[in-house]
């Protein structure tokens, strides 16, 4: 069960809500293992987050745009947008902690 | 050796793969109370996978991840705290242990169960590392769907790469079999399945020098070497699966416990490490079986080994070792 403080991404909304502050965007599927794993994290990032930056998720069975403009070809891949712009990416599983630090990089 | 200082729990298990969770399971059984710390690869390798077909006691397969969650049910039932986290370091030196996790807590322990597994294996060429998520992967449950009517490659010739090559057949165009040798290492059952395959093809004694293109930022190919004839030549793909083994996860202990020389926990007696108190079960001390109920059955002896160590009792191993003198 998502926390509400994650938001939900679509094709249709992705460019507006991403144009402004730090987002992070997670990019999973129902049927993707790990995704479920990162699900928790990504819960708890928003909710430590919250006012600060903006946490969401994007499912890419859903919604396959946005995916194919940033080459997506594994999942859970995590993206990160300062001010529209594409800062960082991880791939795969990663610590809430190291998620953490790369946000704070960019809150500055 | 300064003790005096009770430690927080009796026993701690590091891992939450089929290892794990019967060590918490067997534990918690035992009214230990076990605290097991999850890891990222929470549910370990078989969360990776589809449908089970060697665990025993399910005739028509179970999924992966649906196993995992039946067994951390299974052991929290029965009193295992899971801890979601990541250990950041571990003190194994002094008593009691100390196990130092990544959001700064600290937790001592008087016994201690590795179960942290093995991860895939890369290629050590750098640039299918760099285009990870891009078309290179090493999770084909997770990424095939990336790649419906396109031409991709898996890397290996065991049992999981014939798993993962006859996955993919479902999503792919065509899927290349690379291998370094003429023949292969999988079992007979996954060779005749493979080879059955009209989707699979194979390349032969030929190793993967080079994923492309970096520039690019995504896979259009990769470059092959033939270790025979030592021809070069370039394959044009999609995507890159690679499945030629894993290493085991023991960073965390290094230069405090015994490992060989590949890295693998050496353990004896059962399940006993070098250091007293500290036990390993499942893939972090098995490369030859690898099997989630070979970790499984491990994760048991461990517990047993850990409940008998804590009660000061002898060994199990010892009190095999004294029957054949003991009056019956």
């Amino acid at each position: 069960m998502a926390s509400e403080k994650v938001k939900t991404f679509t094709d249709g909304n992705f460019d507006d809500e991403t144009r402004q502050g730090v987002v992070l965007v997670d990019f999973w599927a129902e049927w993707c293992g790990p995704c479920r794993r990162l699900a928790p994290t990504v819960d708890a990032l928003a909710s430590e987050f919250d006012g600060r930056a903006t946490v969401a998720k994007l499912n890419v069975d859903e919604n396959p745009s946005v995916p194919g403009r940033y080459a997506i070809r594994g999942i859970p891949t995590l993206l990160l947008f300062k001010e529209g712009q594409l800062a960082e990416t991880i791939v795969g599983l990663a610590a809430k902690e190291d998620i953490a630090k790369m946000i704070e990089r960019h809150l500055g | 050796m300064t003790t005096g200082a009770h430690p927080d729990r009796e026993v701690v298990i590091i891992g939450s793969g089929p290892a794990g969770l019967t060590a918490a399971l067997y534990s918690a059984r035992a009214n230990l109370k076990p605290l097991l710390i999850e890891g990222l690869e929470a549910g370990g390798q078989l969360m990776l996978t589809t449908m089970v077909e060697n665990w025993p006691g399910f005739r028509d397969g179970i999924m992966g991840p649906d196993l995992m969650t039946e067994m951390r049910v299974q052991a929290e039932r029965f009193g295992t705290e899971v801890l979601q986290g990541n250990v950041a370091s571990v003190d194994l030196r002094n008593r009691p242990f100390t196990i130092s996790l990544q959001d700064g807590r600290n937790i001592t322990t008087a016994a201690l169960i590795i179960a942290t597994g093995a991860s895939a294996r890369w290629l050590d060429i750098g640039s299918d590392r760099k285009l990870s998520g891009h078309g290179v992967s090493t999770c084909a449950t997770c990424d095939g769907y990336f790649f419906r009517g396109k031409p991709i490659a898996v890397v290996g010739g065991g049992d999981s790469a014939m798993e993962e090559a006859i996955y993919l057949t479902k999503f792919a165009s065509k899927v290349i079999v690379i291998h370094r040798r003429d023949t292969l290492r999988a079992s007979k059952i996954m060779q005749d399945k493979a080879f059955a395959n009209p989707k699979i093809e194979f390349v032969w004694d030929s190793e993967v020098i080079d994923v492309t293109d970096l520039t690019k930022g995504e896979v259009t190919g990769v470059v092959v070497r033939n270790l025979k004839t030592g021809v070069k030549s370039q394959i044009a793909l999609d995507g890159v699966f690679i499945a030629i083994g894993h290493t085991p996860n023991t960073a965390l202990f290094r230069g405090q416990i015994d490992l060989d020389a590949n890295g693998y926990i050496v353990t004896h007696g059962g399940t006993r490490t070098n250091v007293p108190g500290v036990f390993a079960a499942g893939d972090v001390q098995d490369h030859v079986y690898r099997q989630a109920v070979t970790a499984a059955g491990s994760g048991c002896m461990a517990a047993i080994d850990a409940e008998r160590y804590l009660e000061g009792l002898p060994s199990v191993d010892d009190a095999v070792a004294v029957r054949p003198n003991a009056t019956v």
